[in-house]
């Protein structure tokens, strides 16, 4: 009993304290932004040192435009994360089958990750214009590495013996796959799906950034351009509360899936 | 789906290598139908790889092995099942989802399946754990598991490797006697690996001593009682007692001659 409930607390105050450190730094500064010392600080307007609260207005009376861009910056990232996770899963797999596969293409990929996305973006505008595509592109490019290599991890990680066992037990390639391979490499997927979960919102950043009518991105240098600092707040608080919602998703997808862990 | 379990086991003059590390050199034995033979001797003897040579998992170098004559990997693939050193039961599946793997993997329905194991889990003390997962059971328990999941694939040949190395003393014991009672039920002919040589002396009717690197069978000593109900009275017999003497005896005398 006693030991449960010191669980329970410790639980509990996982989130208590940094909220708590949180709640403290957005305390301070809107403390100091509304003393007008951070403008004072910076030598600048207060206008472009906004307090929380100003940002907490910009959002309530932007909310529709907003909202419509998040939408936008959304669907470019749910998309380019699909197509990510069914290419690196697919590749990850036949690089697991084949040496063949795996010895010629493993490198390239290694190497491919030395090209900045951000220098391929502005090509892939040119290639294929100023709509969805290049963003849903850019974002599946973010996310194809660490999804490919975790699942590839995965399948590698696979026992040896138990392979061995499974043979004995009439299993075939495709049941040993299917039974042994893929489940030992789901948590290397989630995983990798967690991390470009998260670098997903900057891949359609950036992906709007080259060209875009709409979107977060867009609406960012937008604001900047305009001096609409509480706004330019604003998207950005989005944008990171669009990545902190979909971790949280896959987190609890993983922990529905994952349930021997 | 069922195979005829009397099949006997011929090992003849077998050698394998790992590139030019000779593992085993002229090897030969001969099990009988139903029979168990323990295979002791010295760490890194080639114990575990003669059973993979057994299953059909590997081929060896020179001479061959046949189980019923068919002497091909695939054949003895076919009518040997290996029952590895850690449980390496599968943590996604149930404990009778784990049982039940060589069933599903011929294609029988999981419904189906469950059904079939269940009645062993019944038969060898495990009822009312099927649902349980891996993790929620103690070592012994899981080794009974792995031990079903071996049986149910109707296999003919049991290879069994140290199968109970990570249990305390206690455990070991009890398993010792519940899989003495299981082989008494469902007799194969069986090859079991171990390190203990009295677990060999009580649960197998012949002990064939081996040698250090490349292993060959140095000695064979036949049990007094094998797999008696009786555990501790058969093992504290001085028939017993005298032949664990001997089979330590060979045992020290491999390991100077090494």
């Amino acid at each position: 009993m006693h030991d449960k409930g010191t669980t329970k607390w410790d639980g509990a105050w996982k989130w208590v304290l940094p909220a708590l450190f949180l709640l403290t730094l957005v305390g301070l500064w809107q403390v100091a932004a509304s003393a007008g010392l951070l403008a004072d600080l910076f030598g600048l307007e207060d206008f472009l040192v906004p307090s929380p609260a100003e940002i907490g207005e910009a959002l309530w009376e932007n909310r529709s435009l907003l909202a419509e861009n998040a939408w936008v910056t959304l669907r470019e990232i749910l998309l380019g994360f699909a197509c990510a996770l069914v290419a690196g899963v697919a590749f990850a797999i036949a690089m697991h089958l084949s040496g063949f596969v795996l010895r010629s293409t493993y490198p390239l990929v290694i190497a491919s990750q030395t090209i900045p996305i951000v220098a391929i973006a502005p090509i892939l505008v040119i290639w294929f214009g100023f709509g969805i595509v290049p963003k849903v592109l850019v974002v599946a490019l973010v996310c194809f590495f660490p999804i490919t290599v975790a699942t590839l991890n995965g399948l590698s990680s696979v026992d040896p013996e138990a392979n061995k066992m499974m043979r004995t037990l009439y299993a075939s390639r495709w049941q040993i796959f299917r039974r042994l391979s893929a489940p030992t490499s789901l948590p290397y997927l989630f995983t990798g799906i967690k991390i470009s979960i998260v670098f997903a919102p900057i891949g359609a950043l950036f992906g709007e950034w080259v060209g875009a009518s709409s979107g977060l991105g867009h609406q960012i240098l937008q604001d900047n351009a305009q001096l609409q600092t509480a706004r330019l707040f604003a998207a950005v608080a989005i944008l990171s509360a669009i990545g902190l919602i979909l971790f949280g998703l896959v987190a609890l997808i993983e922990r529905r899936v994952v349930t021997w862990r | 789906m069922r195979q005829d379990t009397r099949v006997k086991l011929e090992i003849a003059g077998v050698g394998h290598a790992y590139g030019d590390l000779r593992t085993l050199d002229s090897l030969t034995l001969a099990g009988e139908a139903h029979e168990v033979i323990g295979l002791v001797g010295p760490s890194g003897c080639g114990k575990s790889t003669l059973l993979e040579l057994i299953c059909g998992l590997q081929e060896p170098t020179e001479g061959a092995i046949a189980i019923d004559g068919g002497s091909v990997a695939e054949a003895r693939l076919e009518r040997c099942a290996l029952m590895p050193q850690r449980d390496l039961l599968l943590p996604w599946y149930s404990a009778i989802d784990n049982a039940a793997l060589a069933l599903r993997n011929r294609g029988m329905k999981r419904a189906e399946a469950r059904a079939e194991a269940a009645e062993l889990f019944d038969r060898f003390g495990l009822a009312g754990f099927e649902a349980a997962r891996p993790a929620e059971l103690s070592g012994g328990m899981r080794q009974r598991v792995a031990f079903l999941r071996t049986l149910i694939a109707g296999k003919p040949v049991l290879a069994l490797d140290e199968p109970f190395a990570s249990l305390d003393a206690i455990t070991r014991a009890e398993m010792q006697e519940w899989l003495a009672a299981a082989l008494r039920t469902a007799p194969r002919t069986t090859i079991l690996v171990t390190h203990d040589v009295e677990e060999a002396l009580y649960l197998c009717d012949r002990v064939a001593v081996m040698s250090a690197r490349p292993g060959h069978i140095v000695a064979e000593l036949s049990a007094p009682h094998p797999r008696a109900e009786d555990r501790d009275g058969a093992v504290t017999d001085p028939k017993f007692v005298s032949a664990r003497e001997k089979a330590l005896r060979t045992l020290r005398q491999t390991l100077r001659g090494s």
